[in-house]
């Protein structure tokens, strides 16, 4: 330790002070949802001038990608740096300048999976925010068996022609290419026939519908293909072979949500909402059983935190997480529902306004129901369950 | 923060499981249950444990100890709930030394703690007077006489207080709470033993006009609540790390029972109602094992302690090392519940651990109220 206090960390001092000049003060404020945040693309309208100052800033450093290679527009760092890099934005409470699927999906795969040339064409318009991604790979008769898929590729020589229908593609109509699971083998055994390819969703052929869901809200489309045309450079990985790409996919799909659970940097603990609520009583807030439950949540949600970190801790170390991304989803996302549900209980009958009074335009009911899904998409609880039972615990 | 061991502690946690799984395997517990030892425990194996040195793992240097830390004691802890061992790890070696390295003078550590090493002098912790675990419900007291202080009161299931032979005491001392040594020979101290549930043994203890010096006193007079406190969280995070070693030994047995019984002409392993508890269990034994490095570590490294994370810690190994063996008797079926199969030694010794300085109800209200709530 004392190395550290005579010897400073000189790249936390770099990030430290390039930090302190160089993101704008509004952008140092938490964030409340996913519309907060930038997610790039074509269409990409920004909410303010600081966030997209905020954003070209981090592209220039390679820090909306910062374990990236350089010469694919990322920062080249290091896990350790990382880290610090993190710490150092999360200490300024400094909102994440890029959010997006090819971020934290496709960019991972590629990375894995993709020739030079598809990494040379694709990652670095992800690293600079300019091509916003979206996700094909449930199909309406394919969802937690999704590797019965049917959308069909037929080989047209130097082109496939895809025929078929994706569903709960987030964010689908703001979409500017797709990476997309479809069955280019039709004898093959369901797992063997398919491969994952990319296109461009101006293309002719594709029409987007967004679902409504139970929140009112509409963030997943469902998209139907018709005699679409997909280049055959635009293969990830061998063809027939898309599974193995989808499934690396699929773990980090799963990290990324099972994070949910935890507690966003700067939010409110949920026991410092219930005392403002509800109010002390004898010492202790005046709802006991609530108390009991809020009790339990904000112990499982420490849990999480410290296994994310020790998780880490052994990526550092030299182990691989591979299947236990599972447990990190099944356990993440039933306890960010329990948290609405707390939230739920807590705000009473101010909960179920569901527009005007004091209740931010229905935000807490709405986030509530929307939370129901994060148990669903990405691999229901139950598949997750049975990853874990099968990979990790080795049961027949 | 690293929350993984480095290399020298994974070596001590390998050479603790190897002499444990040799010298102390679960059948032993047996024995000493069938046998007519009226100790519970086998002085013998603890002369091989000390040999091993893990009664001198907290003690400093300086008094002739290994000063090697908590995350040392709780590794040597939880391979001996593996091993369902009984031993003065717990009440000597972890908490009763913790009190006395921590808060005793330097005469006090040099007439105990050297002999503590040598497996020559057990301790015990005596605080519990009712049925619920409540420090601060102390009814016992000290009055002050011209040459030190004059006992009375009665100490109830106090771990190891039928071998101790120095009792750490809880004492109320008008202003406030104060420790006490009291040596088990001073007249007027009487202990009752009693086996417990898990073939352990505690005892009552009864003092009658117990004369103590002035240098009996541990720590500061009517100081002795904020070092109780402390004190019985190094015992909670170290019956933590116990519970996660009968935990992760329990859970792996029942893996290999659902891997090789067969009904309806299948493993039973392969029922997906028995595949998702499993999986469930898995990931909140994981959480688990991150909490009881975290406390260890906090132990080691914050002087100051860390009440709201001791408690944090107790409650979460109490709900899922109980979840742990209670599924392992239901998912081994009617086997679980026999006498002659060992899965059940699991949910006995786990309930006794559950119940010690406060059990997951405790340590709820506990955090919240260190939580302010």
């Amino acid at each position: 330790m004392g190395f550290y206090v005579t010897n400073p960390d000189p790249f936390r001092h770099k990030v430290r002070d390039w930090l302190e000049v160089n993101c704008p003060e509004s952008m140092r404020q938490p964030y409340r949802s996913e519309a907060d945040l930038c997610w790039g693309g074509r269409n990409c309208k920004f909410q303010n001038k600081d966030q997209k100052l905020w954003l070209q800033r981090m592209v220039s450093k390679g820090w909306t990608v910062p374990t990236w290679p350089t010469e694919y527009g990322g920062g080249g760092l290091d896990r350790e740096q990382t880290k610090t890099l993190n710490e150092e934005m999360a200490r300024i409470h400094a909102r994440p300048p890029l959010e997006s699927f090819g971020i934290s999906m496709l960019g991972p795969a590629l990375l894995k999976f993709g020739t030079n040339e598809l990494k040379q064409q694709h990652l670095p318009p992800i690293a600079r925010g300019e091509i916003r991604w979206a996700q094909g790979y449930s199909e309406p008769n394919a969802g937690s068996d999704l590797a019965s898929l049917q959308a069909r590729a037929e080989d047209k020589g130097d082109h496939y022609l895809v025929n078929g229908t994706k569903v709960w593609t987030s964010y689908g109509e703001l979409g500017d290419w797709m990476f997309c699971l479809v069955r280019t083998d039709f004898e093959a055994k369901k797992h063997a026939g398919i491969s994952f390819v990319l296109f461009d969703m101006n293309a002719p052929g594709i029409t987007i519908r967004p679902i409504k869901l139970i929140s009112g809200n509409s963030p997943f489309t469902e998209i139907f293909m018709e005699d679409l045309r997909v280049e055959k450079n635009q293969v990830v990985g061998d063809i027939n072979k898309g599974w193995t790409v989808a499934k690396y996919l699929l773990t980090h799909e799963r990290e990324m949500i099972g994070g949910s659970g935890l507690s966003r940097a700067g939010s409110i603990p949920i026991s410092k909402v219930a005392v403002a609520v509800l109010g002390m009583e004898n010492g202790i807030l005046s709802n006991t059983m609530l108390r009991t439950d809020i009790a339990h949540f904000e112990m499982d949600e420490f849990c999480l935190e410290l296994n994310t970190e020790r998780a880490r801790d052994k990526v550092k170390a030299g182990v691989s997480l591979g299947a236990a991304s599972s447990m990190f989803k099944y356990y993440g996302t039933e306890l960010n529902k329990r948290r609405f549900e707390l939230l739920m209980a807590i705000n009473g009958s101010d909960a179920m306004v569901w527009e005007g009074g004091e209740s931010r335009s229905g935000y807490l009911p709405k986030t509530w129901l929307r939370s129901k899904g994060n148990s669903i998409e990405g691999g229901t609880s139950e598949i997750q369950l049975n990853i874990v039972a099968k990979r990790i615990l080795r049961l027949p | 923060m690293v929350l993984v061991l480095n290399e020298e502690q994974q070596m001590l946690k390998d050479a603790a499981r190897d002499f444990l799984q040799e010298r102390a395997p679960v059948s032993q517990l047996r024995e000493l249950r069938d046998s007519s030892n009226s100790e519970g425990f086998s002085r013998a194996l603890w002369t091989e444990m000390v040999e091993m040195g893990w009664s001198a793992i907290l003690i400093p240097e300086k008094f002739g100890g290994l000063g090697y830390g908590y995350t040392g004691m709780g590794i040597v802890l939880e391979e001996s709930g593996r091993t369902l061992t009984s031993s003065p790890l717990l009440g000597t070696a972890t908490i009763g030394v913790a009190a006395i390295a921590t808060y005793g003078s330097e005469e006090q550590c040099v007439s105990i703690l050297p002999a503590v090493v040598n497996g020559r002098h057990l301790l015990a912790l005596a605080c519990d007077e009712s049925g619920q675990h409540n420090p601060e419900h102390v009814s016992t007291q000290a009055v002050e006489t011209h040459t030190g202080y004059r006992i009375n009161g009665r100490k109830i299931a106090v771990l190891d207080g039928h071998i101790a032979d120095t009792f750490i005491v809880s004492v109320r001392t008008g202003k406030g709470i104060s420790l006490f040594l009291v040596p088990v020979d001073s007249s007027g101290v009487s202990v009752e033993q009693y086996p417990l549930l898990d073939t352990h043994f505690a005892a009552d203890l009864r003092f009658d006009q117990v004369a103590v010096g002035k240098d009996q006193l541990l720590g500061e007079l009517n100081g002795g609540l904020a070092m109780l406190e402390k004190i019985l969280d190094v015992g909670r995070i170290g019956a933590s790390s116990e519970m996660l070693g009968i935990a992760q030994e329990a859970f792996e047995r029942t893996m290999e029972y659902l891997k090789e019984r067969k009904q309806f002409g299948v493993l039973i392993g392969s029922f997906q109602s028995l595949q998702h508890r499993a999986a469930h269990l898995f990931g909140e034994i994981e959480m688990c094992k991150s909490l009881v490095i975290k406390a260890l570590h906090e132990l080691d490294e914050n002087s100051g302690g860390n009440a709201e994370l001791a408690s944090l810690t107790k409650a979460m190994l109490c709900k899922t090392a109980h979840l742990a063996t209670t599924e392992a008797i239901q998912m081994h079926g009617g086997i679980g519940m026999t006498d002659e199969f060992d899965i059940g030694f699991f949910l006995k010794r786990c309930k006794i651990l559950e119940s010690l300085y406060g059990d997951h109800y405790y340590h709820l209200d506990r955090f919240a109220r260190l939580r302010g709530y």
